[in-house]
């Protein structure tokens, strides 16, 4: 029994939204009399950090702090129309939309502001802490409280915004497939690393490097989150899940998560990761979306490093130990391709 | 581990920002950390009845008879909903964007097309007493072939999965039984190539598995109006379709959902809440319709399974001169958002690469199994999956680093792309480049110096002069082989390129695809 090293690459691309329908979302932003922000959507938050994303965009278009904004959602009486949470679509399209009903109450709240402090509202900025002074002037102060006090009981203006996000439909040619399907693209490439044995077909991961460019990174935190996540789905997908082990036989599909085959907490490897930001021109704050296309590279460079380690191709997934067995005794024996 | 590189691309980013960019702990974390975050099933309302469906146990059946009588008089059943009962019993999912027929019931009349399409719903006191309600249910199927095989079902003479597409196969802009790309003569491509490569490669499907099965529960609330708590990943998308299956209006729904354990694309369906809302117009009572986990397993949507065919051409050199690429995606027995997805699917197409001639027959075909949905990379995932085994045999095959012989073929800015926009914003040399140096992945000098910000558009901006199809029938799809070899010079079927495209053929009066907006806001639906 030997156990064999490999490694394998991919390199992939990934749209972000798809507008073949028309692809809106909108989002409303408004302030209570205590400086306070809600915004209103009915996107919904998977667990991937919709709202947050959303209330860090938010915070930075109105210049106050992330902990003056709370985001409200999903309920349809209140929350303006979303498509919904796919497509890789919630930071590009809700986030855009988020940025824009900010903008429009920023534009309210600076204006309240200056009819306070009786200057041009060209003149004023937001420090980021909860205050607007003239510019240069940082004694000439007044706190985004104030303003949205004087704004709901003396100047009676509403410090809100609406916003929406439309990216137009696209129709498609049906001779040629021309269309704009999405406005901008996401990239990753994924270095796999595994060792196969020989007299099993077991894959071990032993590590993973990638990189990853994804317009900006609003949450670093979150994009980890995200891009951990999403490549343990793509193991999973390539090594061990099947709803139909015999596809397209129908029979001995798994019920439960003892039938169904995941990667288990001693399955797990190093993956170190680098993240690129090269903004999207339509994005917020350029970004596009790390959510579905994380998944994407792992499952070729999985099958790429087990032909590397072992000389043997599966093309049709999941690549289980059986499938490897039958490629290293068709071929006799392990051929471990050149080492790289 | 995460590294943000910072260096690369930062003249074109404005760094000075205050939240963004911010590892900020998530608003909802304390939540979720502590069990207190509420999701749908959080609600134990007063008087809440339970809803089970009885499943299919045939691929494929006439349903000769349903009798419910028995059914009706178990302890707790408080009512027994048939297909009749549902006002609007055909619907697909992306009609509210106009794209598709209706194809699919909430609860099967006359036939069964899948393993587990739900017959008959019971609302009962209890989900025990719905569950033992249900097996008293008595169903005479009349058993027919089931079509498992995408290939075996696009064969003329095959059994018919769906009477809405009688071919099996979803029909694309009223015209085409699969969704094209055309792109410059791969014919001619493939001919003049120094390498040809033919693969196969096979998905499998699988299961979303999110900790929180679908589910919902539906209550009448004042003003006639009903209130919905939902694991919906579209909010609206589900309640359009509500309102679509049950014809109301759509303010007579209050959707609640928003905060979800897991979606990865299989939540969108809709799966559980016509029924739900049904249940309780029709009690009075708030009903609740979740699925187990052997129901979310083998009868929710899974991921399709696609089976992929890429024929390429390669010069010696490592440049890919030709990509040919026919998919079949298995949307099961109902169209659910598999026909969106082909699309994605052939503007993705030759992937992330600038290749000269591109060639794409993408089908959605329908079987007899549990329809498939949406999944995290959703018409990408799979064809990814082939281009880059692909990408890593040609590698092999001409003799280059993987890793080079990709930036070689990379996009770049300015290139025209196979779905005829130009790429802008291009960054999968960057990726390559530092994933080679995370990896300790030599890379010769001129590679590293290699970047998507140069020497792209030119001559790699044209759109090619690109041959008509003759319109032939497509060919039945055999099993292809792995060619090494240089492809015969047959002479393709070519047309001179054209100053003016060709007239497209004749299409429909209205068009078939996104004439009018989504429902709810701005318009109307129309069918």
């Amino acid at each position: 029994m030997t156990r064999h090293r490999g490694r394998g690459i991919a390199s992939v691309n990934y749209p972000i939204g798809m507008n073949l329908g028309g692809d809106p979302s909108q989002a409303l932003v408004h302030s209570n009399p205590s400086g306070k922000f809600t915004v209103s959507l009915s996107s919904i938050d998977l667990g991937q950090g919709m709202k947050s994303v959303t209330r860090q965009i938010c915070a930075e278009t109105l210049g106050v702090p992330v902990e003056d904004v709370y985001v409200d959602t999903a309920d349809s009486d209140t929350g303006p129309h979303c498509m919904g949470s796919f497509a890789s679509r919630g930071t590009h399209r809700v986030g855009n939309a988020v940025m824009a009903a900010a903008k429009e109450a920023r534009g309210v709240m600076m204006e309240a502001a200056a009819e306070e402090l009786e200057v041009n509202v060209a003149d004023l900025e937001t420090d980021g802490r909860g205050n607007i002074h003239v510019k240069g002037a940082p004694h000439r102060s007044i706190s985004t409280k104030d303003v949205a006090i004087a704004a709901q009981f003396k100047q009676g203006k509403t410090i809100s915004g609406r916003g929406i996000f439309l990216v137009p439909l696209s129709a498609v040619d049906p001779e040629t497939g021309e269309m704009s399907p999405a406005t901008c693209y996401a990239h990753a490439c994924l270095v796999a690393e595994v060792e196969v044995d020989d007299e099993t077909g077991e894959v071990a991961m032993v590590r993973m490097d990638s990189a990853y460019e994804l317009g900006r990174a609003l949450n670093p935190r979150l994009v980890e989150q995200q891009l951990v996540g999403g490549a343990w789905m793509g193991i999973s997908h390539a090594l061990y899940e099947t709803t139909e082990p015999y596809y397209p036989d129908p029979g001995h599909g798994p019920r439960d998560f003892v039938e169904y085959l995941m990667p288990g907490p001693g399955d797990i490897c190093p993956h170190d990761i680098a993240v690129l930001e090269r903004p999207a021109a339509d994005g917020p704050f350029g970004a596009k979306g790390p959510g579905e296309m994380c998944a994407n590279p792992v499952l070729p460079a999985l099958a790429n490093a087990i032909f590397n380690a072992v000389g043997v191709r599966v093309d049709d997934l999941p690549i289980t130990p059986e499938k490897i067995l039958r490629g290293i005794k068709a071929q006799g024996g392990a051929r471990p391709q050149a080492r790289r | 581990m995460l590294e943000l590189r910072k260096d690369i691309f930062a003249d074109e980013r404005d760094d000075n920002l205050k939240e963004i960019g911010k590892g900020t702990q998530r608003q909802d974390m304390l939540g979720h950390v502590t069990g207190a975050s509420t999701y749908f099933d959080d609600h134990k309302l007063q008087g809440m009845l339970h809803l089970k469906v009885l499943r299919s146990t045939h691929a494929h059946a006439r349903l000769r008879r349903i009798d419910t009588a028995e059914a009706e008089r178990s302890t707790g059943v408080r009512r027994v909903i048939r297909g009749a009962d549902v006002p609007r019993n055909l619907n697909t999912l992306l009609s509210l964007i106009n794209f598709g027929k209706d194809d699919e019931p909430s609860l099967a009349v006359d036939k069964v097309r899948y393993k587990g399409e739900p017959i008959v719903a019971i609302v009962a006191d209890s989900p025990r007493e719905a569950y033992e309600a249900l097996a008293k249910v008595r169903v005479d199927y009349e058993s027919l072939p089931a079509m498992l095989d995408v290939e075996e079902a696009l064969k003329p003479g095959a059994p018919v999965v769906n009477e809405a597409y009688p071919k099996n196969a979803f029909i694309y802009y009223d015209v085409y039984d699969h969704q094209k790309l055309r792109f410059g003569d791969v014919e001619r491509g493939l001919a003049e190539a120094d390498h040809v490569l033919e693969q196969r490669y096979q998905m499998s499907p699988i299961e979303h598995a999110p900790t929180e099965t679908n589910g919902s529960i539906a209550a009448p609330d004042t003003n006639g109006r009903y209130v919905v708590y939902t694991s919906t990943q579209a909010l609206f998308f589900s309640l359009d379709t509500c309102a679509k299956i049950l014809d109301v209006p759509s303010n007579t729904f209050h959707f609640i959902g928003g905060t979800v354990g897991g979606g990865f694309g299989g939540k969108v369906d809709t799966l559980t809440e016509p029924l739900a809302i049904l249940g309780a117009m029709l009690t009075g009572r708030p009903v609740r319709y979740v699925l187990g986990r052997e129901e979310e397993m083998q009868f929710g949507p899974p991921r399709g399974a696609e089976r992929i065919y890429i024929k390429d051409g390669a010069m010696r050199d490592g440049r890919i001169v030709a990509r040919k690429v026919r998919a079949y995606f298995d949307s099961g027995a109902y169209t659910r958002l598999s026909s969106y997805a082909a699309v994605k699917c052939a503007a993705h197409l030759p992937g992330p690469y600038t290749i000269p001639n591109v060639y794409g027959d993408i089908y959605c075909v329908f079987t007899n199994r549990t329809p498939a949905t949406a999944m995290r990379g959703f018409g990408v995932t799979a064809m990814d999956f082939a281009i880059e085994c692909q990408m890593d045999k040609l590698a092999h095959l001409v003799g280059i680093d993987p890793m080079e012989f990709r930036i070689l073929n990379a996009y770049r800015d300015g290139d025209m792309k196979a779905h005829r926009r130009e790429a802008k914003n291009t960054a999968l040399i960057e990726c390559i480049q530092v994933a080679a140096e995370k990896a300790k992945w030599p890379l010769r000098e001129e590679y590293k110096r290699m970047s998507s910000r140069k020497d792209g558009g030119g001559g790699r901006a044209a759109i090619p002069a690109t041959p008509r199809d003759s319109h032939a029938p497509p060919v039945a799809a055999s099993q292809q082989r792995t060619s090494y070899d240089r492809a015969s010079p047959a002479a393709p079927a070519y047309e001179p390129p054209q100053a003016t495209p060709p007239p497209p053929p004749p299409r429909p009066q209205t068009p078939s695809h996104g004439a009018t907006r989504f429902s709810s806001v701005f318009g109307t639906r129309r069918r």
